[in-house]
């Protein structure tokens, strides 16, 4: 087969199965800007900004204009720049431009391509409205002054995430993103994963910024600050921070958090590795008694609301292990039970749900939580830069003891089906070398949404399901409920990729998502420590401060109201 | 006030149009036609039994002009305000409407739900003009006065109906 050509500003460049002209001119390394192109989502067409001109002077949208051989087009004509700068300054007159106290200052589409345009004067007169602002949720912010109708937002809650807890309404200039009957987003079926944060281009959408108070906290002589952290936040730092992206920074952060005053400094890894052997447990349990499968895993709090919400009939399949976050803070409580001091467990974590979860009832004892607050990985970004911390320069340290010790299996959390890798290594039979290293052939990795794998216990064959992205937990979960599909255990993460794409991460693109999920793997290689039962920190645990304490602190019953 | 929803009678017309998605205008013009609005309480029925999310159909119900998530008066007045009628004085006979029932351009019912007022850009009737609609009845080449005679006589109508 020939190789078809098309022209991109006289240049010839191969055409290779792209569904749109925009992926060819991007990968000629041409950056057209764009507002509402995600390649993961379907084609909106509204922002024109990618508007490309052919041989004969029309004006294409390239995201919605299929390549064809022969094509000729230009992407940076006199015209072409004039409708964008036109575009921009249209948004810009109805855009509130308070960017410097703004929560998306510095990472915003609109200022950055507003900079890049070099829009220096706005010719038509302000008609910005007065900020319009949604709080009740724990996990976003929403600010519809800010809002410029890309529709991002709405079709990754509902293509990628299957909620469509948001849409359009209203027509023409009355239109607004809305819930149904504009009810606050926390009373609708949102599940707190933040993805609509992560695509929106302005402060519309933003993650809920929880450093004021930890900020307080961290200078108050009566609070002990004790912080747990998550695996996925080592690799997701490096690039906001001049550092190279995916690189596992975890040295760094514990020595800029020790700056920034915490008491103490954890690895959520440790949380981790007890989930794997209670779950472990768990599964093997149910499989020896015969019980129900499959078991969904328990882990992303974003899913648990998910199900809570559209699945109340799965509750009983969902494990009853608290998430590697929770089991960690409710050791770490009880830990530091006896201390003099107000003890304050924050963790950073990948994920905006975290911090709903960790507002739960269930995670609360006499009403303390367990986890007091969640900042996310780019708050924690925030937070070293404001501290004026030159990351780059730090000498990395190690956390503290007596929870030191982690295992590459737990680390291995933050990315999809590391779940599951972590319960294969616990449960197989093999213990050898070479069955630790098949594993991540037996199609366990990867960042594609769905995979299958299964494992040989005891002559019995375990089936396995991985799905990141809620979508594709509810085609999977309609397959098996129309008995198309069965399987023993099903992982299951709410961001596409698992938590390294989480909503809390600094933004990044598919090579940037690629390079975290090899940042983790690599950590999981240079661990002395593979199988989460190998480390000794949580064996000690479980033969003192977890004897007798098991379920008390790390299983969960959901009372099924989110 | 809101009225009442028969659940059974909305999953009659959503079983007419066989559960489709597709078919939401129709189904919300058939409730419509039912309840003379589209009740709140049936987004959620509807989400559910066509697998569409409640934040679609309300964004379905509130693009169209023609659709009303608010409760209707019994008597829904439609004012043309085309060309024709605006320069025909609409607009006199439509203010003496809104004063005497105590309405304005965004309260468009009154609170006993007897009337609804508002206004449409043409009723195509422009030789009748000025010209008003009292549900699906014309009445040609009104006054600001004969607004109000046609309000009294349908205030009448009205108690007889309930007598």
């Amino acid at each position: 087969m020939s190789t078809e050509f098309m022209m991109i500003d006289n240049m010839p460049v191969e055409i290779a199965g792209e569904q749109n002209i925009l992926a060819v001119i991007r990968k000629a390394g041409i950056e057209l800007p764009t507002f509402c192109y995600y390649s993961e989502l379907s084609v909106y067409g509204a922002c024109r900004m990618c508007v490309v001109e052919d041989k004969s002077g029309e004006i294409h949208a390239s995201c919605s204009t299929p390549p064809q051989a022969g094509m000729e087009i230009r992407t940076n004509t006199p015209r072409l720049r004039k409708y964008r700068k036109m575009i921009l300054e249209l948004l810009l007159a109805n855009h509130c431009r308070d960017c410097t106290t703004c929560e998306k200052n510095g990472k915003c589409k609109l200022q950055e391509l507003a900079q890049r345009f070099g829009i220096k004067q706005v010719r038509f007169s302000n008609t910005a409205g007065d900020p319009e602002l949604d709080t009740s949720s724990l996990a976003i912010v929403r600010d519809k002054s800010k809002c410029i109708l890309c529709g991002d937002c709405v079709r990754m809650c509902e293509e990628v995430q299957n909620i469509g807890a948001i849409d359009f309404a209203h027509r023409g200039s009355k239109m607004t993103i809305s819930t149904a009957f504009d009810e606050p987003i926390a009373a609708t079926k949102c599940i707190g994963c933040g993805q609509c944060a992560a695509v929106c281009p302005t402060g519309a959408i933003v993650v809920k910024n929880d450093t004021a108070k930890l900020w307080k906290d961290l200078s108050d002589r009566n609070a002990k600050v004790v912080v747990q952290i998550a695996p996925a936040v080592r690799v997701g730092v490096g690039a906001e921070l001049g550092l190279a992206e995916g690189d596992n920074v975890m040295g760094k952060i514990v020595a800029a958090l020790r700056r920034l005053g915490f008491d103490e400094v954890f690895d959520t890894t440790t949380g981790a590795d007890l989930t794997v052997l209670e779950e472990a447990g768990e599964f093997l349990g149910k499989v020896q008694k015969g019980e129900k499968l499959p078991l969904f895993t328990s882990c992303c709090p974003a899913w648990v609301k998910y199900a809570e919400l559209n699945h109340p009939e799965l509750m009983e399949n969902i494990s009853t292990c608290r998430s590697p976050m929770q089991m960690f803070g409710a050791v770490l409580k009880e830990h530091y039970s006896h201390s003099n001091r107000r003890v304050v467990v924050v963790a950073i974590m990948p994920c905006t749900a975290k911090k709903q979860e960790a507002a739960r009832d269930e995670f609360k004892e006499a009403g303390v939580p367990y986890v007091d607050y969640v900042i996310t990985t780019q708050e924690l970004v925030q937070m070293i830069r404001e501290a004026g911390i030159v990351f780059s320069e730090i000498e990395p340290e190690a956390v503290d003891m007596p929870f030191g010790a982690t295992s590459g299996a737990g680390v291995i959390f933050g990315v999809t089906g590391g779940v599951t890798e972590a319960v294969i290594r616990r449960i197989s039979d093999d213990k050898s070398v070479p069955a630790l290293r098949a594993i991540p052939f037996s199609g366990v990795r990867g960042l594609q949404g769905v995979k299958e794998t299964s494992l040989d216990y005891h002559g019995r064959e375990v089936k396995i399901a991985i799905v990141s992205g809620i979508k594709n937990a509810e085609n999977l979960i309609k397959k098996m409920q129309r008995g198309e599909k069965y399987y023993d255990f099903v992982e299951v993460m709410a961001c596409p990729g698992g938590c390294i794409c989480g909503a809390g991460q600094p933004v990044t693109d598919s090579e940037g998502k690629k390079r975290r999920s090899a940042g983790l793997y690599e950590t999981d290689r240079m661990s002395t420590i593979k199988r989460s039962e190998e480390n000794p920190v949580i064996m000690a645990l479980y033969g003192g401060l977890l004897k007798g304490k098991v379920h008390k602190l790390l299983h969960v019953h959901y009372h099924g109201k989110a | 006030m809101n009225a009442t929803v028969d659940f059974k009678e909305v999953d009659e017309i959503l079983a007419r149009y066989r559960y489709s998605a597709g078919s939401i205008i129709a189904i919300l013009q058939d409730i419509q036609a039912k309840y003379r609005y589209i009740p709140r309480e049936v987004f959620p029925v509807l989400s559910e039994k066509l697998h569409i999310s409640t934040a679609k159909i309300y964004s379905v119900a509130t693009f169209y002009e023609n659709f009303s998530l608010h409760p209707k008066g019994k008597y829904v007045i439609r004012v043309c305000d085309g060309t024709a009628c605006h320069v025909r004085k609409s607009i006199p006979m439509l203010e003496r409407m809104r004063k005497e029932l105590g309405l304005s351009e965004t309260k468009v019912t009154t609170d006993d739900l007897l009337f609804t007022v508002e206004t449409v850009s043409c009723l195509g009737a422009c030789g009748l003009a000025p010209v008003l609609t009292v549900n699906d009845k014309v009445y040609p080449s009104m006054t600001p006065d004969k607004a109000s005679e046609l309000l009294a006589k349908l205030r009448e109508e009205d108690c007889d109906a309930v007598n």
